[in-house]
């Protein structure tokens, strides 16, 4: 009985040490952040290995999910006569929830993935320390460049995401379907907003990219310094930032569209 | 690759981002519809707005004229008080009337603007003071049964079931 409760007291106070573990980890990265900035070149080459490099699977889903939204859509909305509502339904679940949402989810598989691999194995090959040992802080050289590259670049993917969607579902609805482009477009400008809809979507997207960010860097920050530790910090990566996602949409949801 | 290379790839990426963003605000939101943004006001008081929301439009002979920019419950006469804002460039008359209509059988609520036939026009912060109010559906329903059931009531002890009635007779 001693024993389980001790192993229940164990387990909570190594999630708790963990916890303030990651919430310092973040406070650092955030104080190195502005010195990442005055080395600008380093930043910019962190978004075209993050954002550029993401580019062309985050346009063919968004290009998938506009299709597949636009047809699935229009089977239930031609039933009440309201096909050419078509665009806004699709606009709106794309702009305000699935750009950043599907955006992030990949972005943890895409980049969230590669930070990880790349700084573990970094700390694998005892470079960080060898920075260190040069009194290179490698929080400030390696990690906050790449944190303020997966933020810059993050809301920019998300906002290609639902642009590609709905231009997919432009494709589908006006091109394939036949409904009258005029309403399709219309319609969209009068029910969705710039502020309310869109710039929640992006102020979505700009938190997700820190969640992603961060915890990719801090998953490899933190790995053991074995081929089996980096490959269980990378599967990490991917679940725990994707769920961090999931339930942070869920809030943000809650807080932004509440009101109707 | 070269870091001239990296940095206009990266021009690139966000140059891209820039175009998403400014076809999503002028092609597929309301940007565009911002240019009339200054108007001038009214009020109008109505006994019951139904469902109207705070930027519904606000409709003459069909076309959009401005829009609902605010809706409260004025405390003393507990009529709903809607302000709308129409565009500059149109004036209507001082008795012209408001009503809130429905898109459609299912659509959303609006007001339409009637132009009366007056002079004098309605300057900014005027009240509009010929309203007609939503029409609610369960009041609606709720009259024509009890019509109905008034009709029905009136000639027919017959078609009444209640066992008590006819002993009387």
């Amino acid at each position: 009985m001693t024993a389980l409760l001790q192993a229940l007291g164990a387990r909570t106070l190594k999630w708790l040490t963990s916890l303030g573990h990651a919430a310092y980890f973040f406070a650092e990265l955030l104080r190195f952040s502005p010195l990442a900035l005055r080395r600008f070149n380093l930043v910019v080459a962190q978004v075209h290995a993050i954002g550029n490099r993401s580019l062309l699977i985050i346009l063919a889903s968004g290009l998938a999910v506009g299709f597949v939204l636009a047809l699935q859509m229009y089977y239930a909305l031609v039933r009440y006569g309201a096909a050419e509502s078509l665009g806004l339904v699709v606009n709106l679940s794309l702009v305000r929830e699935l750009g950043p949402v599907v955006t992030a989810l990949l972005f943890a598989g895409r980049a969230g993935t590669s930070l990880t691999a790349e700084i573990g194995l970094m700390k694998a090959g005892e470079q960080l320390a060898a920075m260190e040992l040069m009194a290179i802080d490698p929080r400030a050289r390696v990690l906050a460049p790449r944190f303020i590259g997966g933020i810059v670049a993050m809301p920019i993917l998300a906002l290609l995401f639902s642009a590609i969607g709905i231009l997919g579902a432009w494709v589908l609805a006006v091109l394939l379907i036949g409904i009258d482009p005029g309403n399709f477009w219309s319609i969209q400008q009068s029910g969705v907003d710039i502020w309310r809809d869109v710039g929640n979507g992006i102020v979505k997207s700009a938190v997700f990219g820190v969640i992603c960010t961060f915890v990719a860097l801090y998953q490899g920050y933190e790995t053991q310094a074995t081929p089996e530790g980096v490959a269980y910090a990378t599967t990490r990566t991917v679940v725990v930032s994707s769920l961090a996602v999931l339930g942070t949409d869920f809030i943000l949801t809650a807080l932004m569209f509440s009101t109707p | 690759m070269s870091k001239r290379g990296i940095e206009t790839l990266v021009g690139l990426f966000v140059a891209l981002g820039i175009l998403a963003v400014t076809f999503i605000a002028l092609k597929a939101a309301n940007l565009a519809s911002f240019g009339h943004r200054d108007g001038y006001a009214l009020q109008a008081r109505f006994d019951n707005i139904g469902g109207l929301k705070v930027r519904a439009p606000v409709r003459s002979a069909g076309v959009v004229v401005g829009r609902v920019t605010a809706i409260r419950l004025d405390p003393k006469t507990f009529q709903g008080l809607v302000t709308m804002e129409i565009e500059r460039e149109l004036q209507f008359p001082k008795d012209s009337s408001a009503k809130i209509l429905t898109n459609g059988l299912l659509g959303d609520q609006y007001i339409g603007l009637e132009a009366g036939g007056e002079d004098k026009n309605l300057a900014a912060g005027d009240t509009v003071t010929q309203t007609q109010s939503a029409v609610v559906l369960e009041n609606l329903i709720g009259q024509f049964l009890f019509n109905k059931a008034s009709d029905a009531g009136s000639p027919g002890a017959p078609t009444t079931p209640p066992a008590p009635a006819p002993p009387k007779k």
